[in-house]
């Protein structure tokens, strides 16, 4: 559709979209806050002009600047973030249709919570379940690569396989902790389903750092990722030693997803669709797919939590809310590719 | 040399694929590479590509170890076209044709005039640009062998690695890139490569043929001093008649059984 366009009037319209919608959202809640009032808000505290907001509610100040803004800012980061990592899933595994669930890396950071949700350690203050969904999604990602790889290369078909196999031990094991847990049940059913209530400013600082470095490696390495996608050996005679290239950026999408599934749950289907839907519009060159992927997949996640969060009258976990309108928008993609696959004969 | 080989050997697991082999291939030739079906021409191609590493012996190219070039550079001598390739993403066949440039460029550098002028002739030497604008993921396996094809053209090396490049080509097109392939030699001195499966063809185009079996060489030469029914009996088994075509006046194989 935008495949003839510049890179930069896309980004360009893309972010003004996004900029409205954090201002819009701001507006939104429990308690409405007119527009301008918004807008005074952001000029005194960007500006640091501090008569803007003179004549401003100081509390009215304190429910957008502390309360909103930490949880739109994590909203639209972890959507961009998790955007990124199923790109570059997808890129990797030569499959359209991968994402960080497909490798198990969700399940081993759901687990690593989960196991620090039941245990109630303590050890770590705040940041429990958080370093331990890190830590489970990375000793995830070594176990399926130990599992798929052989001769120091990775196949993707073989990396798919061990995901799958993975996360379906973890699944039966995140499924055995809930059984045993009584009390915590609650904690973590809401954080398997995702939630981004009561972020806070450390939350986006810590989405911040990962997702821009992890972006910055992953926009680093975007043209050798294109001609990953004509497989190994094409690659390779092009330049690109993928079974060097593979592990670098499988440990940085795993790394993005994980921050990700640590500060918000799990929120399925963002990975998977949006960089599907930004293949279809401005193609699948990754120097343009993952700059415009995260811009998405933030409008996307920003909105369904918005919905959540202040339309809906009463707040529906963020995963359940993307898988219920994921899924079937999914089959409905799945289903219009079979067909257009079959019209050209494979 | 383009390439030498020296006491090279290579075998999948207990599975020994290249069995000490050593021989020199001239550059500026067309080399046809012939055998039965496992006996490691494959094999030696990824050994000529750096895709695979012996595991005793060496491989030269120019005279400096295959080893000591480096993936990327490597990319602007040898460029290789494989016999099996799968893209799962949409990118118009210009595009792909593009990714050839590549290697010649900085990172993050948008492509030159010049870089666009090579494609647009790649396309058009390989009887592909009335395909620039579609998508490579909706292209027959003929079209898209001959994209590749341009492809490897774009990449503009003095190495061209061809495995099977004709598989699936029709006799016309077949004809086209093999045309193509022997005037990148006789203009630009460039070095070929080629897996084959029609001893026919390659008896037609190539200036050297090599036999294989058993992951060894048997004979290579021209054809009119290496092809006879001897060695068609003693390579793949097959009882043969080789006559001089008089319209080409080149060697052909009339298969008997």
């Amino acid at each position: 559709m935008f495949r003839k366009m510049q890179l930069w009037p896309q980004l360009l319209f893309l972010g003004i979209i996004l900029s409205a919608l954090v201002v819009m959202a701001s507006t939104m809640g429990y308690m409405k806050v007119g527009f301008i009032e918004v807008l005074r808000v952001f000029g005194a505290e960007i500006l640091g002009e501090g008569r803007f907001a003179a004549s401003t509610d100081p509390i009215v100040k304190a429910v957008v600047l502390d309360v909103r803004i930490p949880r739109i800012l994590a909203a639209a980061i972890v959507g961009g973030t998790l955007a990124i990592s199923g790109a570059v899933f997808q890129g990797i595994l030569l499959n359209p249709l991968a994402d960080p669930y497909t490798l198990g890396v969700s399940a081993g950071a759901a687990f690593g919570a989960s196991i620090a949700l039941i245990l109630n350690i303590t050890l770590l203050g705040g940041f429990n379940v958080a370093v331990f969904a890190f830590v489970g999604a990375l000793l995830t990602l070594a176990v399926v690569m130990y599992l798929a790889a052989s001769a120091g290369s990775f196949s993707s078909n073989n990396l798919i396989l061990s995901g799958v196999i993975v996360a379906a031990i973890l699944s039966a094991g995140i499924s055995f902790i809930k059984y045993m847990a009584d009390e915590q049940m609650s904690v973590i059913i809401f954080w398997l389903m995702g939630s981004l209530s009561s972020k806070s400013w450390s939350d986006v600082l810590i989405l911040l750092f990962f997702s821009g470095t992890g972006a910055g490696v992953c926009f680093y390495f975007s043209r050798d990722l294109n001609i990953m996608s004509l497989g190994g050996k094409t690659a390779g005679s092009l330049g690109v030693d993928s079974s060097k290239m593979m592990p670098i950026l499988l440990v940085t999408a795993s790394l993005m997803a994980a921050v990700c599934v640590s500060v918000s749950g799990i929120i399925g289907f963002v990975g998977l669709l949006v960089p599907h839907m930004a293949r279809m519009a401005t193609g699948p060159d990754n120097r343009r797919l993952i700059p415009v992927s995260f811009l998405c997949g933030a409008i996307l996640l920003l909105a369904a939590d918005t919905v959540t969060r202040a339309v809906l009258p009463a707040e529906v976990p963020i995963g359940v809310l993307t898988a219920l309108i994921g899924g079937p928008f999914f089959c409905y993609i799945f289903r219009k590719r079979q067909k257009t696959q079959s019209q050209h004969g494979f | 040399m383009a390439f030498e080989l020296k006491q090279v050997c290579f075998s999948y697991g207990d599975h020994r694929v290249i069995e000490n082999l050593s021989f020199s291939i001239l550059p500026g030739c067309f080399h046809a590479v012939l055998g039965p079906n496992g006996c490691g021409k494959t094999t030696l191609l990824d050994l000529l590509s750096d895709h695979i590493r012996p595991d005793s012996g060496e491989v030269f190219l120019n005279g400096n170890k295959l080893t000591s070039y480096g993936k990327r550079l490597l990319a602007r001598y040898v460029a290789s076209v494989p016999q099996e390739y799968q893209v799962n993403f949409p990118y118009t066949v210009r595009e792909v044709v593009a990714m050839g440039r590549y290697p010649h460029q900085a990172r993050f550098s948008h492509p030159t005039r010049e870089d666009m002028q090579i494609v647009d002739k790649a396309l058009e030497m390989c009887m592909a640009d009335e395909l620039a604008e579609r998508f490579i993921t909706e292209l027959s396996g003929g079209e898209k062998q001959r994209v590749i094809f341009a492809r490897a053209i774009a990449q503009q090396t003095s190495v061209l690695l061809l495995d099977e490049p004709c598989a699936s080509l029709d006799v016309k097109h077949a004809l086209g890139i093999l045309n193509v392939a022997s005037s990148q030699v006789r203009t630009k001195g460039v070095t070929v490569v080629a897996v084959m499966h029609d001893i026919n063809l390659a008896a037609r185009f190539a200036d050297n043929l090599i036999f294989m079996k058993q992951g060894r060489k048997i004979v290579s030469g021209p054809a009119r001093h290496s092809l006879d029914a001897t060695i068609i009996r003693e390579v793949f088994d097959v009882d043969s008649v080789v006559t001089t075509e008089k319209h080409l006046n080149v060697p052909q194989v009339v298969f008997l059984q």
